[in-house]
């Protein structure tokens, strides 16, 4: 199994959700997150005094998957959450030991 | 009592229109602020009515506005303390007047928005119980004497206040009394204060533009019955003094959006917002002496001049935290100056000439030395109050407290709780001391 993690800008959330669903993704988990890439943040100015704001607001998308799916469900996600502008965010996948729903007690596949 | 009752419903309204503007500040001041201390500020321009408000019926209209004997060039006397007998009396014995009582509640929200002004100065950081003190002190020994030199007129010529009836500056709305006067008491508390704890380095961006507009829009709205209801009569006066009310602040806020986009590349709320105040405030004391066309030139001058004096503070490094300096007692000097260029008494008999109108350069001097004296009364003792209650009481709070936010820490409370994680089960439950754990049923032993 796998942990795909997407930090994606938050109006692309609906189009990542809908695309996930397309493919037969079951769940995921959004988290509100800030940071920055090359992008690197931006300038606000208040009565004429500029503020340099680093931290740009993102969407933290999660979902746990078959290692079998992984690499089709990160095209999906880079598809829907794309618009070829800086700051559209990144998609990474990580191994994942063990995974247990907790109503049931089932664990691997079977608790995807 | 005769009255003029047409005069007296006019004055009433705009009583309660100018009242409306200390929420006005609070609205206009809190969305300035960080989301950690928009409570405070919002509480120290509501504390003003509620201590002002006392103050001004209890000795503080008599102060301003009642024969000071032999000191009567300076401070009125106590003779009105309480509004004892004034009940029934009116502004004039012939009927053209008001109730007496009328002008007192007029004169009242007048005190009770200079007050609340100053507070913008000192955002995030200042104690509030020094500040309610500060609140009573203030209106007494500054606010009511300035009062008293520039609106205190005797019945016969030349007797009363030493700046507009001993020399016949011109100040019909408060310029002076009290944007100039709001304006160097909050320099004075800036530098009494001190920094707040990151500043200038760390962002202290507004945490809501919209509350800022919204105050705006209550300010401009209150200030009518600010200006057209000093005319204290349903009259001619009061017509010039609307219009131009409206005018002066149009220009303002275009004059300073546009220098926005010249110098910043965008032009922002924040900037419409703040030079509609800086308009507002420019024309109040002109408001009855100029056209509606001096109006315009008064506000595109003082809303360009507004837009860079809120600058000042990062080269001169104080912390006047929401610009009361840049926007009230420059706007109130630059709209106190132009009236000497720009008065005339062809809309106001009672007014004079200015320097364009062919009346000399004599009303600018006399200008000139009503907003100086002002200045330097307003900016000496308010420094003298701010510091004996810095050493008597404390006037900041400490540094832990500053960083955790003024909001829970002073007031154990917080403006916003928009859900998240904090809002969920467990992370709020009543004390045992609450109510809620008291109507419990208690368990009886067998």
């Amino acid at each position: 199994m796998k942990l795909i993690t997407a930090v994606i800008k938050p109006f692309k959330l609906d189009e990542v959700k809908a695309a996930l669903e397309t493919f037969g993704v079951k769940g995921l988990t959004v988290s509100e997150a800030s940071g920055y890439g090359r992008q690197k943040g931006h300038t606000e100015v208040y009565r004429g005094a500029e503020y340099k704001v680093d931290l740009v607001p993102k969407l933290r998308v999660e979902v746990l998957v078959d290692d079998a799916d992984a690499e089709d469900i990160i095209d999906v996600i880079v598809k829907a959450a794309q618009t070829g502008k800086i700051g559209d965010g990144k998609v990474w996948a990580v191994p994942v030991e063990t995974v247990v729903r907790v109503r049931t007690g089932e664990t691997g596949a079977e608790a995807l | 009592m005769k009255i003029d009752s047409g005069s007296t419903a006019w004055v009433l309204a705009s009583a309660a229109l100018v009242l409306l503007m200390t929420p006005g500040v609070a609205f206009f001041y809190g969305g300035m602020t960080r989301a950690k201390s928009v409570l405070n500020m919002m509480m120290m321009s509501f504390v003003s009515m509620a201590t002002v408000g006392m103050v001004w019926v209890l000795y503080g209209y008599s102060l301003a506005f009642s024969d000071g004997g032999g000191l009567n060039s300076f401070i009125g006397g106590l003779g009105d303390w309480g509004l004892v007998g004034l009940e029934t009396s009116a502004t004039t014995d012939d009927g053209s007047g008001i109730p007496s009582l009328v002008f007192v509640a007029f004169q009242a929200t007048f005190a009770i928005i200079t007050v609340a002004l100053i507070s913008g100065a000192i955002a995030d950081r200042a104690k509030f119980g020094a500040w309610v003190v500060f609140t009573v002190v203030w209106a007494t020994l500054v606010y009511a004497p300035i009062a008293h030199w520039v609106w205190f007129f005797g019945p016969e010529d030349g007797e009363g206040g030493w700046i507009g009836a001993g020399l016949g500056a011109l100040d019909f709305a408060g310029g002076t009394v009290v944007h100039i006067n709001a304006g160097a008491a909050a320099l004075a508390l800036a530098l009494v204060l001190g920094k707040r704890k990151g500043w200038p380095r760390d962002p202290m961006r507004p945490h809501n533009l919209p509350f800022v507009l919204l105050g705006a829009a209550l300010l401009w709205f209150g200030w009518f019955g600010f200006n057209a209801g000093s005319a204290l009569g349903a009259n001619g006066t009061a017509a010039v003094a609307f219009i131009n009310t409206l005018v002066a602040t149009s220009a303002a806020a275009f004059a300073w959006i546009v220098v926005e986009k010249l110098r910043d590349g965008s032009s922002t709320t924040l900037g419409i917002a703040s030079g509609a105040v800086a308009g507002l405030v420019g024309i109040t004391p002109a408001c009855a002496f100029v056209t509606p066309l001096g109006a315009i030139a008064l506000g595109l001058v003082t809303g360009a001049v507004c837009a860079f004096a809120v600058s000042l503070k990062y080269k001169l490094g104080y912390d006047d935290s929401l610009d009361v300096v840049g926007v009230h007692m420059v706007g109130g000097i630059v709209g106190a100056l132009l009236i000497g260029i720009l008065a005339t008494t062809a809309v106001n008999e009672a007014g004079a000439d200015g320097l364009l109108a062919g009346g000399g350069v004599g009303l600018l001097g006399k200008q000139a030395v009503g907003v100086v004296a002002t200045l330097a009364y307003s900016f000496v003792v308010t420094f003298i109050i701010g510091k004996i209650i810095d050493m008597t009481m404390g006037f900041r709070i400490g540094e832990e407290d500053e960083v955790a936010g003024i909001d829970s820490t002073s007031h154990a409370e917080t403006a916003y709780d928009f859900g998240g994680i904090h809002a969920g089960a467990g992370a709020a439950a009543p004390l045992p001391s609450a109510k809620v754990a008291d109507s419990a049923p208690t368990k009886v032993e067998a």
